[in-house]
Formats: C-alpha cells, structure tokens, sequence
C-alpha cells in the first residue's frame, strides 16, 4: 500500500516557517520575552514578605479570611524552601499565556457562538491543541523561538487555550432565547447585546474557562522547563535528572502550591456578586 | 385610526420557501407542504388591521403560529412574504437603522417568561430600553422609578430579579416595556406563566393601565377567558391561518367553524354574553292611551300574562298584567293609568348577563333593555337569558 509521506510534508513546512518567516518570529519573541521579564521584575521587585502580607490583605478583602491565612501559610512555605524567586517567574510565564490565551481565545469564542460554520472549523482545530502530544510541537517551537522562556509560552498556550475559547462559547450559547429577544426588541444593536447580555450573562462560564486556562498553564511548567523556560519547571526538572528526589519534591510542592492559590482566586470570579453598577 | 396593519403575511420556516410558498398558494395542507418540501408553515396568509387604542388579541392552541405572528410585527422573525405597516411606514422593507429605532421608541414587547436581566437590578432592567438608546444614567432612573412607581414596585427598584414573585417579575417586564413610552405594546402570553389569581390581577391592572395610556397592544393567549377579558377584537388562529376575527360576544355568538366552536365551548359566557345580543323585540306591545280592552285583547292575541305599556314617544311606562286589565275591565274602566305597574327592572344593551341573571330572582316580568332615553328596545325573558349562556345550544331551546 501506498504510505503517504505526511512527516516529510510537516518538516519540509516547518522548514520552510523556520526559514522565511524568521523575522516574524523574532518580533513575537521579542514581544513576548519583554512582557515575560517585565512582569517577573514586577512580582521581585517587592521583598517577598511585603508581597505576601499585600496577598493576604487583598483576599482578605475581596474574598474570605480562610483563603488569606491559607495564602500566607502557602506563601511562606514556598519562600521558606527558597524557591519564592523561581515561583514569580513561574507565575509570569503562566500569566504571560494566560493572557495570550484570553487575547486570541475569547474573541474566537464568541465568534464561534455567533457561527456554526466558525464552531465546526475551531472545533477540531481545539482538539488537537487539547491531545496532540506536547513533545510534538515543543521542537518546531525551539526552531522559531529558539531556547529559553518564549518557546515554553507558545507550547503552553496552544496547549491552555482551548477551555477558555469552548467554554467563552459555551457560555454564550447558553444565554436564554428570550433574553435575547427581549433585548433585541428594545432595539440593541449586536455589539450592544454582546456586551450588556450575552458576555454577562456568560461571565461564570467564561470565568471557569479561565479558570481551567490557567490550571492547564501550570501543568506546562515542567515540560516548558525542558526547552530552556526557568522557574519551578527548572528546579523539578533537575531534581529528576539528578535523582535529587526532595529537590524535586520541593518544586513540586511549590507548584501546587501556585496552583491551588491560583485556582481558588479565579474559582471566587465566577460566584462572585453581580454587578450592581449601570453599564 | 389604524395602527398595525397587516397584508398578506407568510412565514415559512426552514430554507428554500418558494415550494412551500407555491403549494401555500395552492392550498395544500401545513403537513402535506412539511412532508413533501421539509419547510414548517408559521403563517398562512394573516391579514388584520389594529385601530389606535384597540386590545387585539390573537388566541390559538400552541403551535398555531401565533408567537410567529407576533414576533413579525418587530421583525424578531423576518416574514417571508407580505407587508406590515406600522403607522402607514412598511416595516418589512425598512433599513437596519429604521428597523432600530421603530424597536426603541414604537414597539416594545412582554415575554412570557418574563426575559429580564438577571445579573441587573430591577430599576437597571426598566432602564434597559432607555440605556440602549444611550439616555443619561439619571433620566434612565427617573423614568424607571416613574415607571416601577406606575406598576406598583416602588420600592423594588434595587432588588434582583430572582428576589421577585413570578407576579412582580412580569410587573418589571411591563414597567420595561413602558419605560421607553411606545405607541405599541406587544405581549406574548404575558401572564400564562403566572398563578390563576396572580394571572387575574395583571389582566386587570393591565385593563386599569390601559384606561389611562391607551397604548395599541397586541396580545397573545391561548386562554380563551383572557381573550373575552381583554380584547376588544380577538383573532382566532389555527395552523397559521387566522380563522376569524371578531369582536369577543361576536366569536361566542357565531363561531366561524368547529375549531372555533370547539374553543368556546367551555367559556364562561355570563362574563361575555350581553343584553343586545339576548334581547328580543317584545311579542306586543300597548300606548298608555290604549285601554283596558286593547291591551287584553292583545295580551289574548299572542298569549302573555303581562304587556308592557309605553308612552307616545316609545318610553317605557310600566307594565300591566292581565289579572288587573280583566279586573278594569268588569269594573268598566278603560282608563289604565292606575294599575300600570312602574315596579320593572331596566337593563341597558352592555348590561353582561352575569348581572342581569341576579334581577330575575326578584320579578315575575320580563327584564327591559332601554337606551339613555328609556326607549325600549328590547325584553329578556328567562328563557332567553338563560338561552345565552348556553350558547349554541341554547338555540334548540
């Protein structure tokens, strides 16, 4: 039987990318490599307990006193393991495709709720990036970006991206039909009812995507460590292969840690009270 | 004055139309087109006009066509063929920007299930049609709590839609719906989610509203009592075809069909039915100058125990009964102005038979329907009132 030289085509395009779109490339990874290291110098530009008592105050504030003592308790674990600086660039990369996630992911969300022709080219493009195995595309990411933090954001936010596009359509799809209606009857235009309607009404759902967005980034770190991205991937990634199995522990932790503050913060979005104020 | 009108409308669901369109035309069946081209018939050939001011109601079971209907005259659903006209202006061919604003300041609209915002307080939601056409933060809460004030919210204006009765919501979609002060009013089964005694209170604050706003509404029901309530004119539909058009004792009185028969069967007619239509011209009828012997011979002639008496220029005098005009007559008196009985009961032609029942119980004689002059135009007897209620088979009686 005839074997179809799929692999051969990819490389020969990859090639052909790597080639003639460099400076296109370099642009993006001069972007990106800025935002990254201007947001890490934000988060150690403030001593880590100014940071963590500024944390706690926050969610004290705007969310319950559990989660402000659970922060502090988490916080001080990780800069008491000395792994505070590692986890601020860890947060920048997974801010850094977190908000590349939202920039590209909800406006094709809502374009997707709009079109089902839009739905049914996205979705399978989504499944892909869902199950296509990160290794696949953290090589082509090295050739356009070269080694470092910017390859290991491009790989996490194919790989976080999908839940916030799905569930910012979802969210949209879901708004009743006379709630719609209603508000094209008082004469809205679309834009109009995206915004003061379908986008509201969606919040939550747009929110849990978000949520899941960054859950997934997290998840990344350590495979982004592999192609040169720094941070608490690094300091796990040496751990296994030096067989320092605490050192890596260590990492880990930390990364949970990050974890478990991030997602309970982005949980409090979604049920947070409505917005009370006109417009 | 017309208001809405409405020519020659169709709407077919579904793409490609023009088979359906020309099977429509040529009088298959909303099945046989649905089988045969895959498109769903909504409308089929709807024309009617609304006068300013009117309460039109359009009823049919559900699946008749008649949200369809509704949602054309806004254009939340774009007709396939036929011509609305709003005003004179034909809406079906109208620009986006016209469309836009004939939807903010013309028309607005109460849903069903209430529709409102629930991420928005309930002053927010009144405002709602006043924020899209971008009015200031501070005329939008004026008017809203004019308006929450009007439908009886006043101090629900900071609530959220959820903290309301099924009641108060439909209070707010009205207040919303009245907040950007359209001519026409449509509403699509406004209080059918609401609880029977809940539904009766709205119809009749609606019926208060409308005493002081005279606003055109357009209103849509598959309950047959809320029609007769509301409606000056009422539309029956039935596979997208409106079947009859008349006014509410006109639908009860002659039904157009056996579908609309079938509708009415179970109404409450003493709500609906009233003296003119029930009334009969009296079998015979005396002048207070006749005397004793012609008003028995005339009671004799066409066999009643009683005549009623009238003077020259038709005013209802009284009546006389036989026992007393024999009783002249032996005493030979022709003269009957002592024994005419001044003691009836006088109803006018809109007198509803739920009130003119009651009078029977307390007089032997006919009921008299007069004008403002007391002129008589009519009589009811028992038998005849009774016969309204029945309706249809009330005719065999």
């Amino acid at each position: 039987m005839y074997r179809i030289p799929l692999g051969d085509y990819v490389e020969k395009i990859i090639a052909w990318m790597t080639d003639k779109l460099a400076p296109l490339f370099d642009i993006v990874r001069n972007i990106l490599l800025t935002i990254v290291e201007s947001i890490e110098t934000g988060l150690t530009i403030v001593p880590s307990y100014i940071m963590i008592v500024i944390i706690a105050l926050l969610l004290w504030k705007f969310r319950n006193r559990e989660l402000a003592i659970f922060s502090v308790i988490g916080m001080l674990v990780i800069e008491s393991i000395g792994l505070w600086d590692e986890t601020m660039l860890t947060l920048s990369l997974v801010v850094t495709a977190t908000m590349i996630a939202l920039i590209i992911g909800l406006p094709l969300g809502v374009w997707m709720s709009r079109s089902n022709k839009v739905n049914n080219v996205v979705r399978p493009i989504l499944d892909f990036m869902q199950t296509m195995p990160a290794f696949v595309y953290l090589i082509p990411a090295v050739y356009f970006f070269n080694l470092g933090p910017v390859p290991g954001v491009f790989a996490t936010v194919i790989f976080a991206m999908p839940p916030v596009v799905r569930l910012t359509s979802l969210g949209i799809r879901q708004v009743p039909k006379d709630v719609i209606e209603s508000s094209l009857a008082f004469g809205s235009t679309s834009k109009q009812l995206l915004t003061k309607v379908q986008i509201p009404l969606a919040m939550p759902t747009i929110l849990a995507g978000l949520n899941q967005t960054i859950m997934l980034s997290l998840s990344m770190v350590v495979i982004s460590a592999m192609i040169g991205a720094k941070g608490l991937g690094e300091v796990v990634l040496n751990g296994i292969q030096r067989m320092q199995v605490g050192q890596g522990f260590e990492g880990g932790l930390a990364v949970v840690i990050l974890a478990m503050l991030l997602d309970r913060i982005t949980q409090g979005f979604g049920d947070s009270k409505p917005n009370l104020e006109t417009n | 004055m017309i208001k809405v009108e409405i020519k020659n409308l169709y709407k077919i669901f579904g793409k490609g139309p023009n088979n359906a369109m020309e099977m429509i035309k040529n009088g298959y069946s909303k099945n046989t087109i649905l089988k045969k081209t895959g498109n769903g018939v909504g409308i089929n050939n709807a024309s009617f006009k609304v006068k300013d001011g009117e309460i039109f109601v359009v009823m049919g079971l559900s699946g008749s066509g008649k949200s369809t209907l509704i949602r054309c005259i806004n254009r939340l659903i774009e007709p396939t063929s036929g011509d609305i006209y709003i005003d004179g202006q034909n809406i079906v061919n109208c620009s986006k920007d016209e469309l836009l604003s004939i939807r903010r300041q013309k028309i607005a609209m109460v849903f069903q299930n209430f529709a409102l915002l629930p991420h928005r307080t309930v002053a927010e939601n009144v405002a709602f049609g006043l924020e899209i056409q971008k009015f200031s933060l501070e005329e939008r809460l004026k008017k809203a709590n004019e308006m929450l004030e009007l439908v009886g919210l006043k101090d629900y204006g900071e609530s959220l839609p959820s903290q309301l009765s099924g009641g108060m919501q439909q209070r707010v979609g009205l207040a919303r719906a009245l907040a950007t002060n359209p001519d026409i009013l449509l509403m699509d089964e406004a209080f059918s989610a609401l609880d029977p005694l809940i539904r009766k209170e709205m119809q009749n604050e609606l019926l208060k509203l409308q005493d002081k706003m005279k606003k055109t509404i357009i209103f849509i029901t598959h309950d047959l009592d809320e029609a007769l309530k509301l409606g000056d004119r009422i539309a029956v539909m039935k596979d997208g075809v409106i079947v009859q058009i008349d006014t509410p004792e006109g639908i009860l009185q002659n039904p157009a069909d056996d579908y609309v028969k079938e509708f009415i069967q179970d109404v409450n007619r003493t709500k609906v039915v009233t003296a003119s239509s029930i009334m009969k011209t009296p079998d015979s009828i005396i002048t207070s100058k006749d005397g004793a012997r012609v008003a028995v011979r005339k009671m004799k002639e066409v066999g009643i125990s009683s005549i009623f008496v009238m003077d020259k220029e038709h005013k209802l005098q009284g009546i006389i009964t036989i026992d007393d005009a024999v009783k002249l007559l032996k005493e030979n008196i022709n003269k009957i102005d002592e024994v005419i009985d001044k003691n009836i009961y006088t109803v006018t032609p809109d007198t509803l038979i739920e009130d003119i029942l009651p009078l029977f119980m307390s007089t032997k004689y006919p009921i008299v329907v007069t004008d403002e002059e007391n002129k008589i135009l009519g009589i009811i007897v028992k038998a005849s009132a009774l016969a309204g209620i029945l309706g249809e088979e009330g005719k065999n009686v």
